[in-house]
């Protein structure tokens, strides 16, 4: 079954082509990220007009990659959720609307259980059950997988998401946007020695989050501190650091509770790469296994998208043609596979 | 929604706000089923390509995109305004319609149109303005459209188009299908990638330069 994969939930409209017999056929993406810099952060209606402006070129684009028509795509599958309900909507009504006129089944896509399915489409993968950190601008969840759609949420970020926290922090160090990876490029110029600051929620028991302390203490430093781009950069270290520490003890300690060996981290924040070489020291200590998808594939893409509907597909599930998005959509409702009753999946 | 085929029309018709994307695809397969095609036998496209609310727009866009790129066939973006104006034509028996949408934020989407030897066409051009701003007509235009249930009395002031009992401001289906047959007819129809909308509000947000956000680097 060869599945189109749409993302459209944020700032980046990802396509991709999905066999469930030879894999990842094709896959294209376009960043927005140039378009919503002057802005500092992204304009929810100018992702959507963009979304509407690039995805029927980059369907094309992608089919021509993966040398196939677009009548031979045999299902498609959509971000439905979570996410920005404008651009969400444009991904939607593309995908359900191109798969009603081909006469194939279509499915609406949890944009974080993508997320925690992307290291499948490497070729060394985690079996089930296994830890996943989530970490983006939108989510820090510590979950335990048993299976597709059999999601135990053990942690949650209290305040900010990490990814969150890198933003908010990076803009008020005067970094731009996206704020992310610019912190961590000014971290890799500083030193994390210079402002230590406190691994929040560590000293207590549980796998909640909190960034938002942490977040006012490093401004509350750089406000207090000489300002040039030395102590940036040494704020920047210090706050890295903290972040990845703090992540790292809480994996452990989720790992040690559910008893199990395999860690998968997923979505943007995966893609910080002291976070990932600090999560393979703390599974190594503990002997057991990390898998994060290659560092395309952490960010928002359409490849995950199709792997994630392809898997749900296949146990028969679709979403009939009435088009619905939920840009608030707890991956705690997420359920195992349900088989679509009826032809109503088909048109 | 509309459908053309063998010379008859068919149309649904509904007013439900923020329904669209429900109802898209279920409508479309009643026109469908009754004319007995299915989707890749249709042979155009054609969707009121805006101005109007962003998202709706959006969805129309979207839908006309998807179905042209799977079908293989010719996407015909309509304008709305003229799709309100020739409704009012078509039910009124208007010559010249003068139209305007309440676009929000005091503002109205105008656009004036008329009828001539090649169907309906646009006087000027379409904009988004403050009512004060519109064009000056005069009084053999009628006007349609929500923007003078809000602005009447300054459109009115400035176009001197005639306030005319009419059914409905919205646009209908048919009006777009219409216009587009024509497009089609002409061969001005586009590829699926080329059917955009059209906001005509196009400064939605500020920059951080706008704003004075002071930058470090």
């Amino acid at each position: 079954m060869k599945v189109l994969g749409i993302e459209t939930s944020c700032d980046e409209t990802g396509l991709a082509l999905y066999d469930t017999e030879q894999g990842l056929l094709a896959h294209v993406l376009h960043s927005q990220v140039a378009t919503h810099e002057s802005y500092g952060g992204v304009v929810p209606e100018i992702a959507s007009r963009d979304h509407i402006r690039k995805w029927v070129g980059l369907t094309r684009e992608c089919a021509a990659r993966a040398d196939m028509k677009i009548k031979h795509i045999d299902a498609v599958a959509y971000t439905a959720g979570p996410g920005l309900a404008g651009a969400l909507f444009s991904g939607a009504v593309a995908g359900r609307t191109l798969a009603w006129t081909l006469g194939i089944p279509a499915i609406g896509v949890h944009h974080m259980e993508a997320h925690l399915l992307a290291p499948m489409l490497e070729p060394e993968s985690p079996d089930f059950p296994f830890i996943c950190l989530l970490v983006s601008g939108g989510h820090t969840q510590l979950v335990r997988v048993d299976g597709l759609g059999q999601y135990l949420l053990l942690g949650d970020t209290l305040d900010d998401a990490a990814g969150e926290a890198f933003d908010k922090t990076a803009k008020m160090l005067g970094l731009g946007y996206p704020g992310g990876p610019r912190l961590a490029k000014a971290a890799e110029s500083g030193d994390a020695q210079k402002f230590v600051f406190a691994r929040p929620m560590t000293n207590r028991p549980g796998l909640d989050f909190s960034f938002s302390g942490l977040k006012t203490a490093a401004i509350t430093a750089f406000n207090s501190a000489h300002r040039d781009s030395a102590v940036i950069n040494d704020i920047a270290a210090g706050f890295q650091a903290s972040v990845v520490e703090t992540l790292c003890i809480k994996c452990r300690r989720a790992l040690q509770q559910e008893n199990l060996r395999n860690l998968v981290v997923a979505g943007g924040v995966a893609s910080n790469t002291r976070l990932r070489a600090a999560l393979q020291q703390t599974v190594d200590d503990v002997d057991g296994e990390l898998f994060c998808p290659r560092l395309e594939f952490c960010t928002d893409n359409g490849a995950m998208i199709a792997l994630a509907g392809a898997l749900r597909l296949q146990a028969g599930e679709s979403s009939n043609t009435e088009i619905v998005i939920r840009p608030r959509w707890p991956l705690s409702e997420m359920q195992p596979p349900q088989r679509a009753s009826g032809a109503s999946g088909m048109r | 929604m509309a459908l053309l085929s063998n010379g008859k029309t068919a149309s649904g018709y509904t007013v439900e706000p923020r329904m669209h994307a429900r109802k898209l695809l279920p409508m479309l397969d009643e026109l469908l089923a009754e004319a007995g095609l299915l989707p890749t036998q249709i042979d155009g496209v054609a969707f009121a390509r805006g101005p109007g609310a962003f998202t709706g727009v959006r969805i129309a866009t979207a839908a006309a995109q998807a179905i042209a790129l799977a079908a293989d066939i010719p996407v015909m973006p309509v304008s709305t305004l003229a799709a309100i104006a020739a409704r009012a034509m078509r039910e009124g028996g208007h010559e010249k319609v003068a139209v305007a949408i309440d676009a929000r934020m005091n503002e109205v989407y105008w656009g004036a149109y008329q009828q001539s030897a090649e169907g309906i066409q646009l006087l000027g051009e379409e904009r988004v303005c403050p009512a004060e701003q519109v064009a000056t007509l005069d009084s053999s235009w009628v006007a349609a459209g929500t923007g003078w249930a809000t602005y009447g009395e300054q459109l009115q002031a400035v176009s001197g188009a005639q306030l005319v009992e009419l059914t409905d401001p919205f646009p209908h289906a048919l009006d777009v299908l219409a216009i587009g047959t024509l497009m089609y007819a002409n061969g001005n129809g586009v590829s699926a990638e080329h059917a955009a909308p059209v906001y005509l509000r196009n400064n939605v947000a500020k920059t951080e330069a706008e704003r004075g956000v002071a930058r470090a680097r």
